[in-house]
């Protein structure tokens, strides 16, 4: 669903995270650090650097929590003192290596292609080399001090940062949207500030807190070592380095300093996991009420298919959210007939076709009164693999690239049907050669990408007909392949129907896809099926103001380019707000007041048509369609 | 308004030719529909005259100047396939839409000397405006991301935002080939009188032969980089002459099959 809801911005997702306990947690911790840093000073200043000639190196009691140092100063006062530079100078390191790493990732993007290379080149040398020794290459350069170690460790978190903002910056330079601003001769600054940099905002903001983490320790590393800050300021590190060697008399007054470190490290790791959270996918999900199952009903008569392959009543695919994709839709398809599905995206096609292959993405739920697949109750024995064959838009989608088309095919004879490796080889050979794959022997041999558009999409055919498939689900099969390919890959899905005797499910946005491979189509609109007619039908004896609508809106070779073409006002309903009344009631001009109150059922209209409309075209003079009638429809609601 | 004319436009990409030696003339206030299978370097014909794709030797004319490799604003502005991809998510429509718009015009981005930013601000917004207006969305929606739109109300923000840039030409990109049929018709509709009305030369890239027939003054089709067929529209389509029109033209499944069988 290419549709995402405002509700769902980063704003948002970030509130709902900091509810979490790590948001609750990680926030509080912020807080904590901030009021130590800015108070701390301020108050225990005084007592910090106070010398107490008296309390040398004494060890913990009451006047001095931690115990003194050799000069008699308070370490407790002195860990919470020290917060404030330790802070300001990882955050002064974090912002040089942030600021860097962004200069140097984005700029291959905007400069010319040689000194990106270059620049590229150079960081990625740069990203190989051991980072604690570039650390300490730099400091060593840097010399001694609190302004060298910043700009060490800041320096030394330069690489990866530009590493991870050049392929982020990457993938977005290359966008049509980038594409669109060089064309309008957006100036290069305003390139990166307008669209680079709020793009990559999210990824590099949470490698830069995750960085700011390791820049504390680093830094706090480089004091130990008596590289960093120098006396007489100190930082955590600084005090560690103080108070190491008597460990063993006051171990309080080393480990505190260690332990200011280790948390604010893990605060530092905490935020980065809260932004995460709140900009990737795992923002935790409002609770959903499980939707209630349909109780399956207990349908004991396999006769009752009455002779039809495919037998679904009541089918619904539902998400989190309410949103009914589907609502409530029976259908039937014969022994090798050819069935059409169509109607506009969100309708409900593609999903109402996973759902006979059980294949509908994890938070979608599928309900339904009865669904069965020749004679088998799908339900409770999903067919795969051999009986059901599935066709996709993008056969590069259904193809490993790195497998050779000859193995992926054998794979499905030797794991469905138990073939040895050389038979399935022969029959993958066999089965490219039947779906006119010229060469079949060689072509087996080669992998995906080597074949074109047209010649992988007749791949996933022929692997759909490795086993005997009784039905072949093709979802859009055509929709990426160009004209000419497309006509092929039509003709030759009507020949393996009339070869093997399998039923087709053919969805297809466009009506004259469908007309020419089909008997029978289908028409969906809002999760519902609203018409379902004769193929010879759809032109002129469509009964449904949708299906009528549509088929005025395809212009064809003989439209009249003096007139307008025919559209349908308003836009369909989204999956969560359909209403009582009959779904296209709001963009129908025929629609009255009933339309807008009561959902129409799927009723018969005329031979081998049925309609879901209160006042079909062509109702004026024929009968009003009986609701009794209706064989195999089913409440609305 | 002016004419766009290509003349000898070679792209390479390594040594692969995508795009050999074509010339092509889009007179003035016209369109013509650029047809082909794919692969054929339709789109990267398009691409190349707008300096998105490399072109190895050949000159793009507007209104008989050179313009190809002219730097900034481009006097030929494209409209791209997938309205899905061709909007920034992180700029309301409205900004977007603002980007484009000349400087001179409603100088939304260079402080003009006298104007306070207060006046600048909103003669901005009243353009802005204009264009939504004009592809049919309600401005008040200027605020919203293109995350809160459909597909076909994406595809007119862009071309709200190509116009906006006051083109000399026009390329269209397979612009409704990611669209429903529906939201196709309103989309072409809206294109065809905007063009009559402004008058812009347009190329109209599509591999669907119906659409380009219904748009164009005169077709053009490519295949294997070349292009080897272009005249009027119904003569093209009525009486191809080329092997490669006659197979496109053969291929286009119809609706009629359905009226014949009944």
């Amino acid at each position: 669903m290419p549709h995402q809801d405002q509700d769902t911005s980063l704003r948002h997702r970030l509130g709902r995270t900091l509810r979490t306990p790590i948001g609750v947690t990680a926030l509080t911790a912020c807080l904590l650090v901030v009021l130590v840093a800015v108070f701390g000073p301020v108050l225990l200043g005084d007592q910090a650097a106070r010398i107490d000639t008296d309390a040398i190196n004494r060890g913990s009691s009451a006047a001095h929590l931690l115990g003194t140092d050799q000069l008699g100063r308070d370490i407790a006062a002195r860990v919470v003192v020290a917060t404030r530079l330790t802070l300001r100078l990882t955050l002064l390191a974090a912002v040089i290596g942030v600021g860097g790493g962004l200069l140097l990732g984005v700029a291959p993007a905007v400069v010319g292609r040689r000194l990106g290379r270059l620049i590229t080149a150079t960081v990625g040398v740069l990203v190989a080399f051991p980072g604690l020794l570039f650390l300490l290459f730099l400091a060593t350069i840097f010399g001694v001090g609190s302004t060298g170690a910043v700009f060490a460790v800041g320096l030394a978190m330069v690489p990866p940062m530009a590493r991870l903002v050049q392929n982020l910056t990457a993938s977005i330079a290359g966008s049509d949207y980038v594409a669109a601003a060089r064309i309008l001769g957006v100036g290069r600054f305003k390139l990166v500030v307008r669209h680079l940099l709020p793009n990559i905002a999210e990824p590099s903001v949470l490698f830069a807190t995750q960085a700011a983490g390791g820049i504390l320790v680093a830094f706090s590393g480089l004091s130990f070592l008596g590289l960093g800050v120098q006396p007489p300021e100190y930082d955590w590190g600084r005090l560690l380095n103080e108070q190491l060697n008597r460990i063993y008399v006051n171990p309080v007054a080393a480990l505190a300093p260690g332990a200011a470190v280790v948390l604010t490290g893990l605060m530092f790791g905490l935020v980065g996991e809260v932004l995460a959270q709140a900009g990737g996918r795992r923002a935790p999900q409002a609770r959903e009420a499980t939707p209630q199952q349909v109780k399956p009903q207990d349908e004991t008569a396999p006769d009752g298919d009455g002779g039809a392959l495919v037998r679904a009543r009541d089918l619904r695919v539902t998400f989190p959210g309410g949103r009914r994709a589907v609502r409530g839709i029976s259908l039937s398809i014969g022994v090798g007939e050819a069935v059409g599905l169509v109607g506009e995206s969100g309708s409900g096609k593609s999903l109402t076709a996973l759902a006979l292959a059980d294949l509908v993405p994890h938070p979608g739920r599928v309900c339904a009164g009865t669904l069965r697949f020749d004679g088998h109750d799908l339900r409770a024995d999903p067919r795969l693999g051999t009986e059901l064959a599935m066709v996709f838009q993008d056969p590069m989608a259904s193809l490993n690239p790195a497998l050779r088309v000859g193995r992926q095919l054998a794979e499905v004879a030797e794991v469905h049907l138990g073939a040895t490796r050389a038979q399935a080889t022969a029959r993958a050979v066999d089965r490219l050669g039947a779906v006119r794959i010229p060469l079949p022997e060689r072509r087996a041999r080669q992998r995906p990408h080597e074949y074109s558009g047209g010649m992988r999409q007749r791949a996933v055919i022929a692997m759909g007909l490795m086993g005997e498939p009784k039905l072949i689900v093709a979802d859009e099969p055509t929709t990426a392949l160009d004209v000419a390919v497309q006509q092929q890959v039509l003709d030759l899905l009507a020949e393996v129907r009339a070869d093997s005797g399998a039923a087709l499910l053919l969805i297809s946005h466009d009506l004259a896809v469908v007309a020419q491979v089909c008997e029978r189509v289908l028409v969906m609109y809002g999760g519902l099926i609203v018409e379902d007619l004769p193929v010879a039908q759809l032109v002129g004896g469509a009964a449904h103001p949708y299906t009528r609508a549509l088929v005025g809106a395809v212009p064809t070779m003989a439209t009249d380019p003096g007139t307008e073409l025919a559209t349908i006002p308003g836009r369909p309903p989204e999956p969560g707000e359909a209403g009582a009344g009959c779904p296209f009631a709001p963009r129908c001009e025929r629609a009255r007041k009933r339309c807008h109150d009561d959902a129409p059922e799927l009723a018969g209209f005329g031979p081998g048509q049925r309609v879901a409309c209160w006042y079909p075209v062509d109702a004026e003079t024929a009968v009003a369609p009986a609701q009794a009638a209706s064989h195999g429809a089913e409440a609305t609601s | 308004m002016s004419s766009l004319e290509l003349r000898g436009i070679t792209v390479r990409y390594g040594r692969f030719t995508a795009v050999d030696n074509v010339d092509l003339l889009v007179p003035e206030g016209t369109v013509t529909g650029l047809v082909g299978g794919s692969g054929s370097g339709k789109s990267t014909l398009g691409k190349a005259v707008v300096g998105l794709a490399p072109m190895q030797s050949g000159r793009v004319l507007v209104a008989g100047s050179d313009a190809g490799r002219r730097r900034g604003r481009s006097p030929v502005q494209l409209v791209f396939q997938n309205p899905y991809a061709s909007l920034d998510p992180r700029m309301t429509i409205g900004a977007s839409v603002a980007e484009a718009l000349p400087r001179e015009a409603a100088s939304c981005e260079t402080p003009a000397r006298k104007a306070p930013a207060r006046e600048r601000r909103s003669a901005c917004d009243a353009e802005v405006a204009r264009y939504l207006e004009l592809v049919g969305i309600d401005p008040a929606r200027a605020v919203l991301a293109p995350d809160a739109l459909s597909g076909g109300q994406r595809q007119r923000v862009a071309l709200a935002r190509a116009l906006a840039a006051r083109p000399a030409v026009l390329i269209a990109d397979e612009i409704t080939s990611a669209l429903d049929v529906s939201v196709q018709g309103a989309v072409l509709n809206l294109l065809r009188r905007l063009q009559r009305e402004l008058g812009f030369a347009m190329l109209f890239i599509s591999h669907n032969l119906a659409v380009v027939r219904y748009l164009s003054d005169q077709v053009a089709v490519m295949d294997d980089g070349h292009l080897v067929e272009c005249g009027p529209t119904e003569r093209v389509l009525e009486r191809p002459e080329h092997p490669t029109t006659r197979n496109l033209i053969s291929c286009v499944p119809t609706l009629a099959l359905a009226e014949e069988a009944s």
